[in-house]
């Protein structure tokens, strides 16, 4: 085989040869020497030409070219080390950031969900006045279940009390109640055992439980017999069937992955079974195959209308909402991520603008280079092929490097705040991330490649080489000009809706949730089994000796026991009928209440504030008179315009057979609580607050209570809240060993998860607007720079015929000034659109805010400015000597 | 470059395709150089048909890449070295298929342009 040298020597000597007999044949015809030689080449044509065309024949030939531009390519970013520097840099962190936001896009919302049927698979609620996802009562669940046409199976579920005893030391894990069809569904197999049977699924049947592998492995050791043996669980021994595999993982509405699992219908309260009974029961369904959801509605409807008729006491406005599952998971973070993506893409589409720039200002010194290269014999198409493989070049490092940044910046955005993304441990880079990287790097070489490829390619050999002046250069200084005004534009519109998101964020940080959560903490406790089967009696003043436990530790300040409603975390309600209000004639029909069972202390604790009245104290006890203290809210919409001090309101005791009204007088006024969260609560219609004292619970509810409710406390100094309920926790366990003290919150995280989806937002955005004011800021220096490089002569020529250094200074500055009033105003009129998307995540700001809109706009401004002022100052120190002497 | 084009005007530019085989049928004479190929073909068709050299010299690699022809330096007859191309058996039969096509071609041609509008 020829090597490539010996072939393009071989062919240079056959193209002499030709060109030898042509010259002898013009001779012998007569000619003279230089005439025949000149006449033999002139024939022949453009030798370069049929030696390009000639090589393109050679076997991987199209390799051999590409490997040369490669090569040239290679040669032409070393010889420009900054500029190559720059752009790729560029590059990189624009591929980088994009492929972060789509690891994340892809992740969470592209994957399919990790169940076999998961397109089919519906969530359903009771959609109630106040409720549109209620809950559903386990009657009517089971109607649902059997009078259906549109479902190949239905599950329930809610949530359980999941204290352990009986194995190792006593502890409360999470723990859920699940229907038999639950696990079937969603297409989970045990790792070991068998899941419920329908049979198991039954009140009175033998009591089973099934356990997670994480549990099996930590409690149990990994025991392989652990099947068969038993657990106590919530104080009532049973059986383990199977392991739920660990891979199992599911959030949505009153269900979390869990360590146990007990059959539904596996209840001791007896209360649990009446149709009017919401106990934080939702459902899972699957769709039979080609049926939609909206179908599925349609059919719920008339299985609805039948109960009504059936039950027209409680049902007589029953509802189903259907949603399907991935929108229950990823629906709320859904917009987000896609502004985030689409953020991001501006700040890549800046980062090839710049480039793109910096390409045709280059093109200008490259423009003798190329008409040699055309003189040599390269055509058009050629070149723009070199040159685009020299783009190319660029974006694959961009990308390389990109990718790699992307696997650091993708852990770094989603440790910035885990909580707010739903599936994040599904983010990774896999080989859709990849190819996205591939092709984003690909169309980022075209974008900034081509159209200064084009340029450079439609070059004029004759005039090029003869022409050593530089007034060619207006045509491409106008495209530059617009491209600096289009990145601007972009810029502003990116800082734009990332000065929305920090107001929203601020207006939220500076909402007052009606509380004061510093250095409050609260956390769960469970009494043991045996103390909690003692009389009521006997538990209220186990309660009392907890509360006084906790009083004496030092460092704490005030101390309350809670049930019912805890703000920004669960909700508990209660219906009621005010005094002076008409009565309902369905149950259905009553309004409703958020209700707080809570000890006096509670409001110190919390410092929820006192409108009216007096706050519950230590004489509202177990067989004191009924009284309860309601906020704002319910004082405004149910007693307007009169005094609701000294008022009733009914409770409706499901807990008493036949179901009574509890009288409770209304003893005072406090502030209103943002019960679901600062971005939430105002957008519920659910606004009444009602609080009871604790000690005031039915005895039913106090057995209830026994085992599982919580304590809420507030430190004198801030104190790390872990290491405070440490303190607690060892107190109280040093008391009794018995209890089960676990779960604590830091109420001030409590608030901060409540807002977790826009500080989310806004960390990304600043991050990504502020690399768009970087680029724009460097594109317009760039070109502002290049501009003063080439008028240097033009610039001396004025400061020669009397020009001040100031004109200078102005001439320049406003030739920067124009470019960044385009962009501003292009850019106002795109955020004007395109903030409207953002809508659904601002609070307390609008769209178009013209604060906003107006001191981005100024900050912008100022930064491009000082990026103009760089150049233009090296204008305005230009020699005039030196200036015109140089040419 | 005006007066380049003005010396071919009155030649015809190949089409395409066609140059194959008139480089192969050259060769049926025997082993023959680039120049000395574009001679013939310029002879031949009484200075009518010119070959580009930006057109003969890839077609040559081509045709040598495709193995319907190979080639080797020799002395001419003026003892210049020059590299002499050759028809291999593949070639020649490839010739004869060319051959065929091209007589196709024209007859098709050929019929179309004589069926003249008949004279009323």
């Amino acid at each position: 085989m020829f090597s490539r040298e010996d072939k393009d020597s071989d062919l240079h000597e056959e193209i002499q040869s030709h060109l030898n007999m042509a010259t002898r044949d013009r001779l012998q015809a007569g000619q003279s020497a230089p005439e025949a030689h000149y006449d033999a080449t002139r024939e022949f044509g453009n030798i370069g030409q049929v030696e390009e065309a000639t090589r393109e024949m050679w076997a991987g030939a199209s390799l051999e070219v590409l490997l040369q531009d490669l090569t040239y390519g290679f040669r032409t970013m070393m010889r420009s080390p900054g500029f190559s520097t720059v752009a790729i840099l560029t590059l990189a962190l624009g591929i980088a950031a994009n492929t972060t936001m789509f690891s994340i896009v892809n992740g969470v919302l592209l994957n399919p969900l990790p169940f076999p049927n998961s397109n089919r698979i519906v969530l359903m609620f009771q959609d109630k006045a106040n409720f549109p996802k209620g809950s559903i009562s386990y009657p009517n669940f089971q109607d649902w279940q059997r009078e259906n046409r549109s479902f190949e199976s239905m599950a329930a579920y809610r949530w359980s009390d999941g204290s352990i005893t009986g194995v190792g030391e006593p502890e409360s894990v999470k723990a859920q109640r699940v229907t038999s069809s639950f696990f079937p569904i969603l297409g989970v197999n045990p790792v070991m055992g068998r899941i419920f049977t329908a049979d198991e699924d039954r009140p009175g049947s033998e009591p089973v439980v099934l356990i997670s592998e994480g549990l099996w492995k930590r409690k149990f050791n990994a025991d392989p017999k652990v099947i068969g043996k038993s657990l106590i669980v919530g104080g009532e021994g049973r059986t383990i069937i199977g392991v739920v595999p660990a891979s199992f993982d599911l959030k949505i509405q009153n269900f979390r992955t869990a360590d146990l699992y007990v059959p539904l219908a596996q209840e001791s309260d007896n209360r649990f079974f009446q149709r009017d009974a919401f106990w934080g029961t939702n459902a899972i369904a699957l769709l039979k195959p080609g049926v939609t959801a909206e179908q599925a509605e349609q059919d719920m409807k008339r299985v609805n209308a039948d109960l009504a008729v059936a039950y027209p006491d409680v049902n007589s406005d029953l509802k189903a909402r259907i949603s399907p599952l991935k929108e229950e998971i990823v629906g709320e973070i859904r917009p987000v991520l896609w502004i985030l993506l689409g953020a991001v893409a501006f700040v890549l589409l800046i980062g090839c603008v710049n480039i793109a720039n910096l390409l045709l200002a280059r093109s200008t010194s490259r423009r003798r280079e190329m008409a040699i290269r055309v003189a040599l014999g390269a055509g058009q198409a050629r070149i723009v092929r070199q040159l685009l493989t020299e783009s190319l070049l660029l974006a694959v490092l961009g990308g390389g490097i990109g990718l790699l940044l992307a696997k650091w910046g993708t852990a770094a955005a989603l440790a910035a705040v885990p909580t707010s993304v739903p599936r994040a441990q599904g983010i990774a880079l896999d080989w859709r991330v990849l190819l996205f990287t591939c092709l984003v790097s690909v169309a980022a070489a075209l974008l900034f490649g081509l159209v200064p490829a084009l340029r450079s390619s439609a070059v004029n050999v004759g005039s090029t080489l003869k022409d050593t002046s530089r007034a060619v250069f207006a045509g491409k200084s106008r495209m530059q000009s617009l491209l600096v005004a289009g990145e601007m534009a972009m810029a502003l519109v990116l800082l734009i809706g990332a000065g929305l998101m920090i107001r929203t964020v601020g207006y939220l940080l500076g909402t007052n949730p009606g509380f004061d959560p510093r250095n409050v903490v609260h956390f769960g406790i469970a009494l043991p089994r045996e103390q909690a089967q003692l009389p009521v009696e006997a538990i209220r003043a186990e309660f009392r000796k907890i509360h006084s436990q906790i009083e004496r530790i030092p460092g704490v300040q005030s101390v309350s026991l809670a049930s019912g409603a805890y703000p920004m975390e669960s909700d508990n309600e209660a219906t009621f009928w005010a005094e002076g209000q008409p009565h309902a004639e369905h149950e259905s029909d009553f309004p409703m209440t958020l209700e707080y069972d809570v000890e006096p202390e509670y409001f110190q604790v919390m410092r929820i504030s006192l409108l009216r009245g007096r706050l519950i104290n230590a004489t509202d006890i177990e067989h004191s008179a009924q009284v309860g203290v309601i906020d704002e809210g319910f004082a405004k919409k149910y007693f307007p315009g009169e005094n609701p001090i000294g008022k009733t309101v009914r409770l409706l005791d499901y807990d008493a057979l036949p179901k009574t009204w509890i009288p409770v007088t209304v003893v005072g006024v406090v502030g209103h609580v943002s019960q679901f969260g600062l971005a939430q609560d105002f957008k519920e219609q659910l606004q009444a607050q009602l609080y009871r004292p604790y000690m005031q619970a039915s005895d039913p509810l106090i057995k209830n209570l026994a085992g599982a409710f919580r304590v809420y406390v507030r430190s004198q100094s801030s104190v790390s809240a872990e290491s405070f309920f440490q303190t607690i926790r060892s107190q109280l366990l040093a008391n009794n060993a018995q209890l089960i003290v676990s779960d604590n919150q830091s109420e001030q995280e409590v608030v901060g998860r409540s807002i977790a989806r826009q500080r989310f937002a806004v960390g990304l955005l600043g991050v990504f607007a502020g690399f768009a004011l970087l680029l724009a800021s460097v594109g317009i220096y760039g070109v502002l720079s290049y501009l003063v490089g080439q008028r240097t002569q033009e610039i001396g020529v004025r400061m020669a015929l009397g020009a001040k250094r100031t004109h200078v200074l102005r001439m320049v500055m406003s030739d920067g000034a124009r470019m960044l009033l385009a962009g501003v105003a292009a850019g106002f009129i795109a955020a004007m659109g395109i903030t409207r998307l953002l809508d659904s995540l601002l609070f307390g700001v609008r769209p178009t805010d013209p604060i906003t809109f107006v001191f981005v706009a100024t900050v912008l401004l100022s930064v491009a400015l000082l990026a103009c002022y760089i150049p233009a100052r090296r204008a305005m120190r230009v020699d005039p000597m030196v200036a015109l002497r140089c040419e | 470059m005006s007066p380049q084009s003005e010396k071919y005007q009155n030649r015809i530019e190949l089409l395409q395709g066609t140059l194959d085989l008139l480089i192969l049928q050259t060769l049926m004479w025997g082993a023959q150089h680039g120049y000395g190929i574009s001679q013939v073909i310029r002879a031949q068709s009484g200075d009518v048909l010119q070959v580009d050299t930006g057109s003969l010299y890839p077609a040559l690699h081509r045709l040598e890449r495709q193995k319907w022809i190979k080639s080797e330096w020799r002395l001419t007859d003026n003892n210049q070295r020059a590299k002499f191309y050759q028809l291999t058996s593949a070639g020649k039969k490839r010739l004869g298929e060319e051959r065929s096509r091209w007589n196709q071609m024209s007859d098709a041609i050929g019929a179309i342009l004589a069926n003249r509008p008949e004279e009323v």
